[in-house]
Formats: C-alpha cells, sequence, structure tokens
C-alpha cells in the first residue's frame, strides 16, 4: 500500500498525468458498452412494417417534443404481464429505430403511449387535448387548447426531412421533393393520398382535429399519436412466438 | 483605452450577428433566443463603456481589494448567482410540485406548462444553482490549494458571464418550447456550442492555474474538479451531437436513434449525476468539510482508491435507466452489475467526509455548518445505497417509471448536493467580503431543520407513492384481470403530491433564510443574537481540572 501512494505521487504532482489518465478511465465505460451497439446486428432485429414518419406525423412529434410530453409518459412497453396487458406487445427496438431523438421516457405520471394509436378515437384525443378531465375526471394533465387555434407552421418540412437524412433515416429524393405535399394532403380529406400511401404504408390520412377548413397543430399532434405503435402487425407474428 | 475600445466593439460585433440571425431567423423561437444573446451583448457592451463610473456602486459587493493576492471576483459573483438561481429553482420546483396536485396550476398557457416547466426546474437546480456552486468553489479552491492566483482573469470572467449567458438561453428556450427533448440535456444546437465554447475556457483557467502552483502536489480535491471538467466535456460533446434542419433555426435532430440514442442519452444523464453533482461536489467536500472541522483529511489512501475507482465505475452505470427495455440484455446487465459495484466507492467516500470529523465530533453540537456537512455526507451514503439497490433489475421492475426514482433523485440532490453547497455558502460569504462571521449562526440553524424536515416529507413521501403506484400498475385480482385502471393510481398520488409540496416549500422557506442570511453577509451587518449552545452546568460541583493533580500529590 505504501507503494501505492508513493506510485501516485508522480501523477498528482503531473496535471497532465492526471488529466490524461482521468481521461482514458472515464472513456472505457462508455466504449464497451456504447460503441458495440453501433455494430453489433442483433441490436436492433429487423422488424416488417417499420418505416420512417411522414411530414404531418413528424410536425406532430416535435409538437410532442416541444410540449415535453416525455416529462410525462413513456413510449416503451416492458415485457411485463400486466404491462402488455395494459398497453400491449412490449416494445421492440425496431420501433423506434427512426426516433431521433428516442422518446422512451423515464416516468410514468401518465399512461404508456408505445401503443396509444387507433386505441381512441379522434374525437377523443382533441376534446382530451383540450380538457383532459372532461374526459378523465382523476387526469391531472394540463389542457393543450392552445394547439387547436393554431395553424401547423412546421417549416419547410423538406429540410426537415433532409435533416433526418443525414442522420440516417431512409427518406427517398422523392419524399423529400414532396415533403410539403404530402404534409398538407395527409390532413386533407379531399386530397389524393395514392402517392402519400405508397411512399408511407398504413399512414391514416383524413382530417384530424374535426376541423377540416384549417391544418392546425391539432391535426398533427394526433396524427402523430393515432400511428403510434400501428406499425408492426403483431396478429401475424403471435403464432410464431407460441411455438416451443 | 485601446482593449477598452476593443472589448466594446467585439461585444458589439456579437450583437450586430445575434440582432441579424434574430431578424432572418427561421422560427420564432430562434428570433426571441438571438434576441436575447444580442441584448445580453449589448448589456456586455454598455457595461464595458460604463466601467469607470460603475466602480463606485459595485465596490463592496461585486469587487473588493484582493485577500492574500487571490482573485476572487468571479467567485463572488458565482456565489451570488448561485444563491439567486437556487431560489429559482426552488421556487419551480415548488411550482411544478403543485401542477401536479392541483392541474388548474397549468393555467391553460403553453409557457406555464409542467411540460415546459420540468426541465426549467431541473436545469436551474443543477445547472444553474449547481454549476455557479462549483464554478465558485472550484475557483476558491484551486487557488487556496495551489498558493496561485487564477491565471487569466480575463477569461475567468468570461466564463462566469458566458455560463450565465448559457443558463439564460437554455430557460428561456424551454419556456418557448425550443428543447431537444433529452432530459438533462435539453438545450438546443447552438446553446449546446456555446456552452462548450464556454467549458473549454473554464478548462483552461482551472488547469492554467494548477499548473502555475507553488505546491508540488495538487491536493485531491482538484483531482475531483479536474477529472468533473473533462468529463463533463465528453459527455456533453458526444450526447448532443446533432444536426440542424436549419442554421438559422432552432430544431435540429439528434445524430443517434432509438436505442443508440437511448443509451447515450443515459450514459450522459447519468454520467451528469455521477460527474457534476457527485465528483464536483466530492471535491468540496474533500476541502471545505476539513477547512471547516480544522482536521486533515481522514485517509490520503483511501483518497486515492477513492478517486480512480469512483470515475471508473460511474461511467458504465448509464444502463440501469434503461433495465427491461429493448436495450440489448448484455448492456443492461453490464450496467446493473456496474451499478451495484459502484456502491463501494461512494460509501468510501462517505467515509473519508465523516470520519475526518474524528476528534472533532463536538462541533456537530455546536456549528450547524458541520452538522449541514454531516447531513449532506450522511444523505450522500443513503442515496448511493438505495442507487445501486433500484439498479437491481428486479427491484427496478417495480420502481421503474414510479415517483420512487423521484424521491431517490431528491434525497440525493436536496440531501447532498444542497446541504453541502449550503454549507460552502455560509463557509465563503464572511470569507469571500472580509467580514468577521455569517450575520446570523442561528439562522443557518433554521435552514438546517427546515431543509432536513423538508426532505423527510419529500423522501417519504415519494417512496411511499412510487411503491404504491409500482404495486398498484402489476396488482392481479382473482379473476385473473388487472385491478386497478392507470386513473385509479393517479387519483391515488394525490394526497401524496399535497405532501411532496409541503416538504417543497419547508426546504424553501430554508432557502428564503438562506438568501437573507447571507445577504446581510454581504452588507457587512451581523445580528446580536444568543450563541448557540448554552450547555447547562452546575458552577458549585464544576471544579477547574486543575486543582486534581495536587490532590493527587497530597495523598
Amino acid at each position: 500500500m505504501t507503494t501505492l501512494a508513493e506510485k501516485h505521487k508522480r501523477i498528482e504532482r503531473n496535471v497532465t498525468l492526471l488529466g490524461v489518465l482521468s481521461l482514458v478511465v472515464v472513456a472505457i465505460g462508455g466504449i464497451v458498452e456504447i460503441a458495440p451497439l453501433f455494430w453489433i446486428d442483433n441490436t436492433i432485429e429487423k422488424v416488417e412494417g417499420v418505416r420512417p414518419y411522414t411530414p404531418l406525423e413528424l410536425a406532430g412529434r416535435n409538437i410532442y417534443i416541444r410540449e415535453g410530453c416525455y416529462n410525462c409518459h413513456s413510449q416503451m412497453i416492458r415485457p411485463f404481464r400486466d404491462e402488455v396487458e395494459r398497453y400491449g406487445h412490449y416494445s421492440l427496438a425496431a420501433e423506434s429505430m427512426y426516433d431521433h431523438p428516442f422518446q422512451w421516457g423515464s416516468k410514468r405520471t401518465g399512461p404508456d403511449l408505445a401503443r396509444v394509436g387507433k386505441r381512441y378515437s379522434d374525437e377523443w384525443h382533441v376534446q382530451h387535448l383540450k380538457d383532459p378531465r372532461s374526459v378523465v375526471p382523476e387526469s391531472i394533465m394540463p389542457s393543450y387548447i392552445f394547439l387547436a387555434d393554431r395553424d401547423l407552421k412546421p417549416g419547410d418540412m423538406a429540410a426537415h426531412l433532409n435533416a433526418l437524412r443525414d442522420v440516417g433515416v431512409p427518406y427517398t429524393d422523392e419524399a423529400v421533393k414532396e415533403a410539403n405535399a404530402d404534409l398538407a394532403a395527409q390532413a386533407d380529406p379531399d386530397a389524393d393520398t395514392k402517392a402519400l400511401m405508397a411512399r408511407y404504408p398504413k399512414a391514416q390520412a383524413r382530417d384530424f382535429d374535426g376541423n377540416p377548413d384549417r391544418l392546425t397543430e391539432m391535426d398533427a399532434l394526433v396524427a402523430y399519436l393515432q400511428m403510434l405503435g400501428t406499425l408492426v402487425d403483431f396478429d401475424s407474428a403471435a403464432p410464431q412466438e407460441t411455438v416451443k | 483605452m485601446t482593449e477598452l475600445t476593443i472589448r466594446a466593439g467585439v461585444f458589439l460585433g456579437v450583437a450586430f450577428l445575434a440582432f441579424l440571425a434574430s431578424a432572418y431567423a427561421a422560427d420564432s423561437g430562434f428570433a426571441v433566443q438571438m434576441a436575447i444573446t444580442c441584448m445580453a451583448a449589448l448589456i456586455g457592451c454598455w457595461v464595458t463603456l460604463g466601467r469607470a463610473d460603475y466602480a463606485g456602486i459595485a465596490r463592496g459587493v461585486l469587487h473588493i481589494p484582493d485577500l492574500d493576492g487571490y482573485d476572487d471576483d468571479p467567485v463572488r459573483w458565482s456565489v451570488i448567482a448561485a444563491v439567486f438561481w437556487g431560489m429559482a429553482g426552488f421556487l419551480a420546483g415548488l411550482y411544478i410540485a403543485l401542477q401536479l396536485a392541483f392541474p388548474v396550476l397549468n393555467l391553460g398557457l403553453e409557457w406555464t406548462s409542467f411540460g415546459r416547466l420540468r426541465p426549467l426546474h431541473t436545469s436551474a437546480v443543477i445547472f444553474a444553482f449547481g454549476g455557479n456552486v462549483l464554478i465558485a468553489t472550484s475557483f476558491y479552491v484551486v487557488q487556496r490549494t495551489c498558493r496561485a492566483r487564477l491565471v487569466l482573469p480575463g477569461l475567468a470572467r468570461f466564463v462566469f458571464w458566458g455560463y450565465q449567458l448559457f443558463i439564460v438561453l437554455a430557460a428561456t428556450g424551454y419556456l418557448l418550447g425550443i428543447t431537444e427533448a433529452r432530459e438533462y440535456a435539453e438545450p438546443e444546437w447552438y446553446v449546446d456550442l456555446w456552452l462548450t465554447i464556454v467549458w473549454v475556457a473554464y478548462g483552461a483557467v482551472f488547469i492554467g492555474t494548477i499548473l502555475k502552483r507553488r505546491e508540488p502536489h495538487i491536493y485531491v480535491a482538484n483531482w475531483f474538479y479536474l477529472a468533473f471538467i473533462i468529463t463533463i466535456a465528453m459527455l456533453h460533446i458526444v450526447n448532443n451531437l446533432s444536426v440542424p434542419v436549419s442554421w438559422l433555426g432552432s430544431k435540429s435532430y439528434s445524430a443517434f436513434a432509438g436505442v443508440q440514442d437511448a443509451l447515450t442519452q443515459w450514459w450522459y444523464g447519468h454520467n451528469a449525476v455521477g460527474f457534476f453533482l457527485t465528483a464536483g461536489f466530492l471535491a468540496m467536500m474533500y476541502y471545505f468539510v476539513p477547512k471547516q472541522a480544522g482536521r486533515p483529511i481522514y485517509s490520503y489512501r483511501l483518497s486515492i482508491i477513492h478517486f480512480w475507482s469512483l470515475i471508473f465505475l460511474y461511467i458504465w452505470a448509464g444502463p440501469h435507466h434503461l433495465l427491461f427495455t429493448a436495450l440489448p440484455d448484455w448492456a443492461q446487465t453490464l450496467g446493473m452489475v456496474f451499478s451495484v459495484m459502484l456502491w463501494m466507492p461512494s460509501w468510501g467516500g462517505m467515509i473519508n467526509g465523516l470520519m475526518t470529523l474524528n476528534g472533532a465530533w463536538d462541533k456537530v453540537r455546536t456549528d450547524p455548518i458541520i452538522r449541514m456537512m454531516v447531513m449532506a455526507l450522511a444523505f450522500y451514503g443513503m442515496s448511493t445505497f438505495e442507487g445501486p439497490m433500484l439498479s437491481i433489475k428486479s427491484v427496478n421492475s417495480l420502481s421503474h417509471y414510479t415517483d420512487w426514482t423521484i424521491g431517490h433523485v431528491h434525497s440525493g440532490a436536496l440531501g447532498w448536493n444542497g446541504m453541502i453547497s449550503f454549507a460552502a455558502i455560509y463557509y465563503l460569504a464572511p470569507r469571500l467580503w472580509n467580514r468577521q462571521r455569517l450575520y446570523s449562526l442561528r439562522m443557518v440553524n433554521w435552514h438546517f431543520w427546515l431543509a432536513t424536515l423538508g426532505i423527510v416529507f419529500y423522501g417519504s413521501s415519494m417512496w411511499v407513492a412510487g411503491i404504491m403506484q409500482g404495486l398498484m400498475w402489476r396488482e392481479y385480482g382473482h379473476d385473473g384481470y388487472l385491478v386497478y385502471a392507470f386513473a385509479d393510481t393517479v387519483k391515488a398520488m394525490h394526497p401524496l403530491y399535497i405532501i411532496r409540496a409541503v416538504g417543497g416549500l419547508l426546504y424553501l422557506a430554508g432557502a428564503v433564510i438562506m438568501t437573507v442570511n447571507v445577504w446581510r453577509t454581504i452588507l457587512g451587518h451581523s445580528r446580536t443574537e444568543a450563541p448557540m449552545t448554552e450547555t447547562l452546568h452546575d458552577a458549585e460541583r464544576d471544579r477547574p481540572i486543575g486543582r486534581v493533580p495536587q490532590a493527587i500529590a497530597a495523598e
């Protein structure tokens, strides 16, 4: 032990040595734990159905982020009987592979939202976001009434898709070019959505906020909530899971 | 004079660029943030130009003549800023606690909703209050333990003001809805870049001062400060890698997605706790506890082991925030194992701090500042036991997503970080402003008890809340169905949220007393008050000890 203290004197007399050694020591954990996630193939097992967000869903997701919904709602169902019964099939890594940033959350002041899509009607969501306690009396959620009254101005969606493409989301050139048109078409009940549907399978196109004359932030947020967890078809996979 | 002109010119240039960026901003949030930057630069310009005339007002509070040849102006400013941001952060915390009990307090406005105020609270207490305490103490300690003045005094001032600008940009950004939505790293790309610049300057001043030292050895407190500065730089840069949508807009997209993003974020998030709130604050412990107790550190060897094992093990613990998620199992298990191992160095540090009081334990009774330090170390020990326990998978399956985590965090934050910071501020205030003593020791005692009681209310209510919540979520009836709807658990939390808010109120009340106490100390007042301890004794029967040897001699 004396020798340890003696040897350590060299380090504590030299700030460069102390700093470099500290950096090496703190870097090891991150390198061993995080770096392999980028090259071990089975970190994210491929699942059919997962696709990048449509421009409208993305705009809605950005509102979800802006309002800090992640502070109270998780999007990560753990593989427990009670959670699976309450929220649906446990979350798979592939389901958030296009999420920049991830929104798994860390706290459930409100329920998990990973599979909230299609569980409630659009009308319920709009009413709930405007006045949560009118549909869930026990709720402590803030009112987001202002979303219904504000035009959706997400900026140039092509720029958003381009930025996401830079970080690895496989949007095609065509998807980027048509981004703004796709955004409008998805919330317009009269629009031709054939191209949109081809680009984004299982996308839901309709007026979401009950006010077809305007494209509001409410439209975008409800469009996002209604697609959460709906991309992967777990029913078709179920038989394989039970076979031993 | 030329220097003054150059400085004012630089400020004006920054103001002009920020004004242009604001005018051509792609979104209104970025415009407001750039306008704030512009305002800050204009204020800087104005102060620079008016400096000669302002010295009179500021003298005695912001500038006083050097003590012992050390450069303490930035330390003084950081102490004042810490007290200010602390109050703001505690108040925000109380408000959002009340919002959870009474949702009407969200006011139906976007700027005052829980989702935007919660990051405001966490960043205000961790980075604004904690950060300023760390800047103040690190600049104070490094000068004393190196027997050297701060190098690059201009850069040290830049660190202080640059850091305050970072705080204001981050805070106003949250209210405007500008966020990266990654916990404790919410500020957007341009604020992150700014913090990087400030942090490099901070590192340069700190390391430069160590290089200039007149002591052969670097004192242990400085090892911890150094590791804190280096590691935070590494975490901040990697975790905030992102691609902005536009160079004139606030929105950016994280470089990583899903699983990788989650682990990067919690590698950062847990080590914001490990290095910002632990290593940095342990550095404070290693200086202020021995100073206040008048005793040397208990064990030099233990500090060597403590330091290296703590910084090595902490980094691995991030995955315990992601147990049972879609993160690969091997990473979860590694995180759990290292979190449990982390218990040992944590308690090594606690023991080193507490045992320093050997031979001075009577001061726990007579000195409320020592009492705060002991309480801080006790809470450090408790929360670093609770943390590893919560990292065990089977415990975590119950506790995760519940308020137990919130209770755990606050026993560490209020108990350890808060108490050790208050103690350091009470130690620093009279010394920095060259006063004989604090305005009032009895007020420190009041602060101690209010804060302690507040933590007890907070901790106990959140433990009960969390365990109840976890059990209700997983409860099955005899019919094989889940017993409770989610809304039932929300309803059951209501009384506990109120008790928590009462705890927060008590803690805030203690901080108000501190603010008054520190401010009056700065002004040079001292309260006439009875001494803290009046030990009962019987004058008749108490004999001077000197007589005893005579009696023995007579025999």
